[in-house]
């Protein structure tokens, strides 16, 4: 629940030009009056430039919270400040951000063209500069050409291109996505994410993606918000959410992975789990001083390996019998989905087709380095 | 008179462009007894109206059916005839007032109540339609109550705010099924590219529903137009509507002149009515 100061370094993530703009959330929360509020008390600061990614499940508070920093709904507590301006009371059209829908949102009864010039009538723009402008962000976009056209005459991935391109041309100050790949079939999705990572690095300002598909969230961001229930659960780079979850829901949430829940166990130097006696890495214990109860060991499937015997283990690696429930054949890998410990409990490993014959049915030993696991709150 | 068996047609042809224009003709081919059907009930409307216009090129001196002879003869009292003149400016007047009062103030209810949503918008949509139920002379008893008081009757104003009252209706069925294809999504996004809300309106919501607009405008054109009860309350020796004109013309005097004032009418309004089609078809070639 807790989301400690992650200190991220700005690795090759960060984005080249710092013209974006800061968004600060400071104890945010929107009470529709339903049972619980869908944004509690959420605070958040998104950097200049950042491609930051609000990803959770169905009803979290993602589009609420996107909607919010819009200015479509009104807070319930808290501010919103942008480049540390208030903005908590500015109307929607004054905030001057862009935004991009899942259903497009293009105006039916203007063109391509028409619909880019949009933004930029709006501010006056003389009509030479808006010509040019049209044409230059089209380019962007990849769409030359088909400025006279309607947007029923174009498919779904030509419509949010030009979505994109009109949320863009009057240079915002941030753009906010709500699951604007959700429409889109496989191929095109993966396209325009390229296509809007391509375009992030080359406008350089805030971006704020919604979305409930963590490969495409892993895919496109600098950092990534996860939402539960109206709150962060954790937030970091791609990569620290999948290697260092501190909750159960986001181990669940990214990736597969295998869950041992520990009970009241208390840690020390070693752990006992259905009977096995498990090493805990040095690190680990410092950083969990006591195991609360209902914590849990994770350890990704990619880091269990498989032995036929336990004598075959290497010393000091914690291990756990287990049976082959199904095998998956992958391509480059296999899934073993296994039965671990006395009580069968569901696990998951990836062995390389290299790696011997496994059948269903087969007695095993599940293996892994204590310093693979992690110990999460649940 | 004619105008409210078209109403029910109106929601479909007042859809905006929002919701495609594709139509689909192979769904369920509709059968001949229903065709036959269809033709009989358009008959059954449509020949009283069209008796009237052959009966005005009669040379009869009463009216007579099948006409004798051919004349332009009543048209030509029609049109020389002052006071047959300034009954139809006077309804050409009345009507178009109507039409814009009515159509603004019904357009903007329309979108209020479509905005509101709820159970109090729908008790105030269903009090909108109330002009529309009630029977015309109850209405026209208590409007002429109230102009009395006011000092309305008679005047132009009298007569614009009494039809607007029975033409609103009518745009806002129209520009609520107009609505009804409307994205709301359209709205935000205007405003997150930069309009007020009253921009918005004016750059998206007007031009998506104008067909719906346009179809209420008519209407409510008509509605007045056409109105008879109403305006034989308000009328005053100096001023009255065509409508009136014609009820004195048969009950007074008996002028068979109304042949042609009826023909007249039963073509100005056809023609308006197809105006939109007319309209639309040209917008298509486009
Ligand atoms: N306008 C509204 N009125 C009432 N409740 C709302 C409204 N909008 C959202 N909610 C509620 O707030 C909660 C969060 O909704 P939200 O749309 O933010 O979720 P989300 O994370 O975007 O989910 P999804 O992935 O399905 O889009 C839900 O329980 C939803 O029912
Ligand atoms: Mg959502």
């Amino acid at each position: 629940m807790t989301t400690p100061s992650t200190t991220v370094k700005a690795t090759g993530s960060s984005p080249g030009t710092p013209s974006g703009t800061e968004i600060r959330l400071d104890r945010v929360t929107k009470d529709f009056g339903l049972a619980a509020p869908a944004v509690d008390d959420i605070s958040l600061t998104i950097r200049p430039g950042e491609f930051m990614t609000f990803l959770g499940p169905s009803g979290s508070g993602k589009t609420t919270t996107l909607n919010l920093i819009a200015g479509f709904e009104t807070l319930t507590a808290g501010t919103i400040a942008l480049n540390g301006t208030d903005v908590s009371d500015v109307p929607p059209h004054r905030r001057n951000l862009g935004m991009l829908f899942q259903n497009y949102a293009l105006f039916p009864h203007l063109t391509v063209a028409q619909n880019v010039a949009y933004p930029l009538r709006e501010r006056k723009v003389p009509k030479r500069e808006i010509a040019r402008k049209v044409a230059e962000v089209l380019e962007l976009v990849q769409l030359t050409g088909r400025d006279d056209n309607h947007p029923s005459q174009l498919s779904g991935g030509q419509q949010q291109r030009v979505a994109l391109a009109r949320a863009i041309v009057f240079e915002p100050s941030a753009l906010l996505l709500d699951e604007p790949l959700g429409a889109l079939d496989r191929n095109l999705r993966s396209a325009l994410q390229a296509e809007i990572r391509r375009i992030h690095r080359e406008v350089g300002s805030t971006f704020v993606f919604v979305t409930h598909d963590q490969e495409e969230a892993m895919n496109l961001s600098d950092r990534i918000a996860l939402f539960n229930n109206g709150r962060i659960e954790q937030i970091g780079t791609p990569q620290q959410l999948y290697a260092e979850p501190e909750t159960l829901f986001t181990a669940r949430f990214l990736g597969d992975s295998n869950v041992f829940e520990l009970g009241q166990a208390a840690l020390g130097r070693s752990i006992v789990w259905d009977g096995e006696s498990w090493g805990v890495d040095p690190a680990t214990v410092a950083a969990h001083p006591g195991v609360r109860a209902g914590s849990a060991i994770v350890v990704r499937p990619e880091d269990v390996e498989v032995a036929a015997r336990r004598d075959e283990v290497p010393p000091g690696a914690n291990a756990v019998r287990a049976v082959v429930r199904d095998v998956e054949y992958m391509g480059s890998y296999r899934t073993l989905l296994l039965a671990m410990g006395r009580r069968g409990l569901p696990g998951r490993t990836r062995v390389s087709p290299l790696r011997g014959d496994y059948a269903i049915g087969d007695e095993i030993v599940a293996w892994w380095r204590p310093g693979a696991q992690r110990i999460v709150a649940a | 008179m004619t105008s409210t068996p078209e109403m029910t047609s109106s929601p479909a042809t007042a859809s905006g462009p929002a919701t495609g224009r594709r139509r689909y003709t192979k769904v369920d081919p509709i059968p001949w007894w229903l065709k036959a059907f269809g033709g009989v009930v358009v008959i059954f409307f449509i020949l009283p109206t069209l008796f009237v216009i052959p009966m005005s090129f009669s040379d009869a001196a009463t009216f007579e059916f099948p006409p004798r002879g051919f004349t332009w003869r009543l048209y030509e009292n029609f049109f020389t005839n002052p006071i047959w003149l300034d009954s139809l400016g006077n309804s050409f007047l009345v009507a178009t007032l109507t039409a814009v009062l009515a159509t603004t103030v019904g357009t903007a209810a329309a979108v209020a109540l479509w905005r509101m949503q709820g159970r109090v918008a729908r008790f105030v949509r269903t009090l909108l339609m109330v002009p529309i139920v009630a029977p015309a002379i109850v209405v026209a008893v208590a409007v002429y109550i109230a102009f009395l008081g006011w000092q309305l009757t008679g005047t132009v104003l009298g007569y614009v705010l009494a039809h607007t009252a029975i033409a609103v209706p009518y745009v806002v069925v129209s520009v609520t099924g107009a609505l009804g294809g409307f994205d709301l999504q359209l709205l935000r996004a205007a405003s997150s590219l930069g309009s007020s809300p009253s921009r918005a309106f004016v750059r998206v919501t007007m031009p998506l529903i104008s067909r719906g607009i346009l179809t209420g405008a008519i209407f409510a054109f008509i509605v007045s137009f056409d109105e008879v009860v109403l305006a034989l309350f308000l009328r005053s020796p100096v001023f009255q509507t065509l409508p009136v004109q014609m009820y004195n013309s048969v009950t007074v005097e008996i002028d068979p002149t109304i042949s042609a004032a009826s023909s007249l009418m039963v073509v100005a309004v056809t023609i308006i009515f197809l105006l939109p089609q007319l309209l639309r078809g040209r917008a298509r070639r486009r």
